[in-house]
């Protein structure tokens, strides 16, 4: 549990600050300044947002990863603590090592751990036999006192006092210098950090912008506490500080909610129905308060947004939609995407280009709503019943989310049909700064879409044409002289129910073939992209949000001259099985990290190609994986006899 | 609502159906439904290319492919939304809904809510006959409590919608009710409720000659009474259906107690007619258009998405600068 900060030492940034604090007291305010502080320094940022099935009161916290080397993960190592109540000390100062810190208040410092109202009692249990084992109390204060004799710096802080003078300097009650208290417990980080000032004063006003009395006030409160730190601490072995960063990139700070409702937005979406479910709602929120937007030919375009009744009307509306010709999606979770099954298969069965986005969380049935997990994997492949043609993508972080968001919507006209884009609960809440995002890089290409007055058979247009590619022109609702018939049944050509034994194997085989055309005409880089040494044979493979941690090893691992490489896999389904064959064919040992508890992709992996990984790597405790976990846990395979199944496992989480 | 084409070109009602073996019982009244809705669709002027018919899953949800118009057959209650997509996505589309009893206050029931609350420019038609015909004759939520019709294995012992009251709770602006073998009345009705710019509900009586043997066409006829009079009666003519945004408080509970009073008969009469035209309700589109202004030109079935180069139209440097941090 030893700290692995390498800041203050020469080395290159990197700070890991964790605020944790109850739900509503103001925690992701809190982050926000802070981040927005270590943006205006030029420091690049990864912010990691875990929360509570809950409005009020239950606890939640926040990471701030600030480093001078762009990071796509959260480190289980923080340097500072900052807390808003007992629990969030309770909670994480198991995290801190020797030379790191914590911040807490009088209150919170002799507190029993099992009259923490929200505290599990697993976790107060476990605490309590720690201490035990030590001779201390289950207390904060025997807490506090073990953090104290592994090297952790204690900075006690009377929150009030602070407070008291903030009022008095600005001629202002108590209660109104109180509204200052997020800024505040910043400042006091920053200030032990030896952070300028000036930095958290630009956040401020960059929070507020144009509310100059809020501003003052904030402004006075950074001050204060600068005083405060100066007056009541010894910063002289706290070895750890922040600097800003030589930087004049223009960053955003985006997280994968926001991306993917970016990406959508340049894919062309205009039409997205959706049912409210953690953690996906933030996307659609996120497109309501965007519905109209400049174009680039100088126009106005804008983006039809319809909360739903349910689920089930929220895939069939978008796939209403998609029949006139609009790029149509939902946006959902879990539970959301178990309902939208029958209607995934309708959409397959009448070729209609649709995306459908899975925000995964913990899993099954209600689960585990606001903690992520990369369980909806076999679902999101077989989704229907019987034997139909889908596409699954999965992005690995914020940039990826972004142009796959507006690249499925290619996929889906190209192939005409579903795409699933597969996204988690940890990308969704995970925030980071990345250059401005480059809508040219997005060629949209709408597939084929058939003229007017089409070729007519049979009475009607033949929707359903069967043709060696298995690509039919297709019709838009409304297109004049096309009338056809879209059903659910198997059909002829032109949309007829039949039961016909010939016409169904044409049929099935026809939609089959376009999953053919689609492994031939996309490019390897958009199935699987290879990080690190090509040549190595120790071969690290998975999907998702664990590519930032899993990258960070690979780096780890080659700054010490071992080389290892990284296979993201990026298209699920089809499955590219002759690629991953070939790829995989020098792989040794072949590790695969999945945040699910039965490896899921090793298990279509193995059913397309009959490789299995000589060791699988699973985490399902609802947190994201870590770079110090894979690191671990690849040292561990390195030195052999290391199990074929291993489980991240971490108690105080 | 109708968007008449501007064409030379008129359409009849054979324009509007379709010469495919039609695999309904002999003497269902599904007939005379299909047949109202393509004289309606040609007196109306409507070009079939412009007309969508979105269908359910029962006998009735196969009226799409005996209409000669987009046919969408749809999943088993689902028809409205998916019907709504369609709308939205291309408002200029006439868009109709076949679905069963079953279909639509069954299995479809929420989206029935939902279609409500939103008032889309959609024409609902329910085939209501009682029973879930093509499973053979289970009892549907509009059979009444304690009857058994032949494909029962005992009474029912669940409680019947009433579908009018139920689309008036549900906030539908146009409500009708008419019968299967009353077609000069049926095409009327289907008129005037494609012409009602909002969410029009049509609750058509009909006959299930081979799982119905209760309500039969012959019960509505009331030839099973002392005094044979037809049940199926049409609304009395003082009936007022009209509110709009100028009707006071007291007309608008005046023609509530009216509405609930003639929505109940059922029994010796069973009025039908146009219980409800509410044209004080903003559509769904007038919504959207209250705050998105470009959505009376720019829909997503005709927005430009990319130039000729495959390069995208939207301009997102406004939303970045949002999320800027420096």
């Amino acid at each position: 549990m030893a700290a692995e900060s390498t800041n203050g030492n020469g080395h290159a940034q990197d700070l890991a600050w964790r605020v944790g604090g109850p739900q509503g007291s103001g925690v992701d305010t809190a982050a926000l300044i802070f981040q927005r502080a270590c943006g205006i320094a030029g420091l690049h940022l990864f912010g990691r947002r875990e929360y509570s099935s809950n409005i009020m009161g239950r606890h939640s916290y926040y990471d701030v990863r600030a480093s001078e080397i762009p990071r796509a993960s959260h480190r289980d190592a923080v340097d500072l603590l900052t807390t808003f109540e007992a629990e969030t000390l309770a909670r994480h100062i198991m995290t801190l090592g020797e030379g790191s810190g914590i911040i807490y208040r009088t209150d919170d410092a002799d507190v029993e751990l099992h009259k923490i109202t929200y505290l599990d009692g697993r976790y107060a249990d476990d605490l309590t036999a720690y201490l035990a084992e030590r001779g201390l109390p289950a207390t904060t204060a025997g807490q506090l006192e073990d953090a104290k004799n592994r090297g952790v710096k204690l900075f006690k802080v009377d929150i009030d006092e602070i407070v008291e003078q903030l009022a008095e300097a600005m001629g202002v009650p108590v209660a109104i210098a109180g509204r200052a208290r997020n800024t505040l417990a910043v400042a006091v980080s920053t200030a032990l950090l030896d952070f300028s000032r000036d930095y958290v004063k630009g956040a401020v006003n960059k929070t507020w912008p144009g509310r100059q009395k809020i501003i003052d006030l904030n402004v006075e409160a950074i001050e204060q506490t600068y005083n405060y730190v100066d007056a009541n601490y010894d910063r002289s072995d706290f070895a750890i500080c922040l600097r800003g960063a030589e930087s004049s990139e223009k960053r955003m700070i985006v997280n994968g909610n926001q991306a993917v409702a970016l990406g959508k937005l340049a894919g062309g979406l205009g039409f997205q129905s959706y049912y409210p479910i953690s953690p996906a709602t933030d996307e659609s929120f996120f497109l309501e308060a965007h519905e109209e937007f400049p174009t680039r030919d100088g126009g106005t375009s804008n983006v039809i947004m319809v909360q739903t009744e349910d689920e089930i009307s929220a895939v069939t509306m978008a796939a209403g939609a998609a029949l006139t010709g609009a790029r149509a999606s939902t946006s959902t979770s879990g539970p959301g995407f178990a309902l939208m099954c029958e209607a995934m298969g309708w959409a397959a069965i009448n070729e209609v280009p649709l995306v459908i986005t899975d925000w995964q969380r913990g899993a099954p049935s209600t689960g585990m709503p606001t903690r992520s997990e990369q369980g909806d994997l076999r679902i999101a492949t077989t989704g229907s019943h019987g034997d139909f043609p889908s596409m699954v993508v999965a992005s690995g972080d914020v940039i990826e989310a972004f142009y796959d968001a507006a690249q499925c919507f290619d996929y889906a006209e190209r192939y005409q049909g579903i795409v699933v884009h597969i996204l988690d609960k940890a990308l969704s809440s995970s925030s980071r700064t990345i250059p401005y995002l480059d809508t040219d890089l997005i060629n949209i290409d709408r597939g084929l879409i058939a003229e007017p007055r089409g070729d007519h058979d049979d009475g009607a247009f033949a929707r359903f044409a069967v043709t060696e590619s298995g690509i039919s022109p297709r019709t838009l609702l409304g297109q004049e002289g096309n009338a056809h018939w879209c059903t659910g049944c198997e059909h002829t050509p032109q949309g007829r129910v039949t039961e016909d034994p010939v016409v169904r194997e044409t049929q099935i085989e026809k939609r089959h073939r376009k999953m053919e055309l689609a492994l031939r005409e996309i490019p390897l880089e958009e199935k699987v992209k290879v990080y690190g040494d090509r040549d190595a044979e120790l071969t690290l493979l998975s999907w998702g949000s664990n590519k930032g941690a899993i990258i960070e090893c690979i780096e780890r691992l080659e700054a010490e001259g071992i080389p290892a490489r990284y296979l993201h896999v990026r298209l699920i389904k089809p499955f590219p099985a002759d690629e991953f064959a070939e790829l995989l064919a020098s792989a040794s040992p072949l590790v695969i990290v999945e945040a699910n508890f039965s490896g899921q992709y090793a298990e279509l992996l193995r059913a397309n190609t009959g490789i299995t990984p000589d060791h699988l790597v699973l985490k399902y405790n609802g947190r994201p994986i870590s770079a110090e976990e894979i690191y671990r846990t690849v040292s561990e395979i390195r030195q052999g006899g290391a199990d074929a199944r291993i489980v991240l496992r971490n108690p105080y989480q | 609502m109708t968007t008449p084409t501007a064409e030379a070109r008129t359409y009849k009602a054979k324009d509007f159906s379709q010469p495919s073996a039609n695999d309904w019982c002999a003497g269902c009244g599904d007939f005379g439904i299909i047949n109202a809705m393509h004289q309606a669709c040609a007196k109306l002027g409507l070009d079939p290319s412009r007309v969508v018919t979105v269908g359910g899953i029962g006998c009735s949800g196969k009226a799409p492919y005996y209409m000669g118009t987009y046919g969408v057959h749809t999943l088993h209650g689902r028809p409205l939304p998916f019907a709504t997509g369609i709308k939205l996505a291309n408002p200029d589309l006439t868009v109709m809904v076949a679905s069963g009893d079953g279909d639509t206050l069954g299995i479809g029931a929420g989206h029935f809510v939902g279609a409500g609350r939103r008032n889309v420019d959609i024409t609902s038609i329910m085939f209501d006959n009682e029973v879930y015909g093509l499973t053979k004759g289970q009892a549907a939520p509009t059979l009444p409590m304690g009857l058994q019709t032949k494909g029962l294995a005992v009474p029912s012992s669940q409680a019947k919608i009433n579908p009018l009251m139920m689309a008036y709770a549900c906030g539908f602006t146009w409500i009708g009710r008419g019968y299967s073998y009353n077609i000069k009345q049926l095409v009327e009705l289907i008129m005037a409720a494609i012409e009602h710019p909002g969410l029009s509900f049509l609750d058509v009586l009909q006959p299930c000659p081979t799982y119905n043997n209760l309500h039969t066409k012959d019960w509505y006829a009331g030839k099973d009474q002392e005094e044979v009079r037809p049940r199926v009666q049409p609304l009395p003519e003082d009936f007022a259906a009209h509110i709009d945004e100028n009707s006071s408080e007291e007309e608008v509970l005046d023609h509530a107690r009216n509405f609930m009073v003639e929505a109940h008969r059922w029994g010796t009469e069973i009025p039908t007619g146009v219980f409800l035209e509410n044209t004080g309700v903003t559509t769904f589109a007038e919504r959207i258009r209250e705050r998105v202004k470009t959505y009376a030109e720019t829909t997503p079935s005709n927005k430009v998405i990319a130039d000729a180069n495959g390069v995208a139209n939207a301009d997102l440097t406004s939303m970045f600068d949002e999320l800027a941090v420096n």
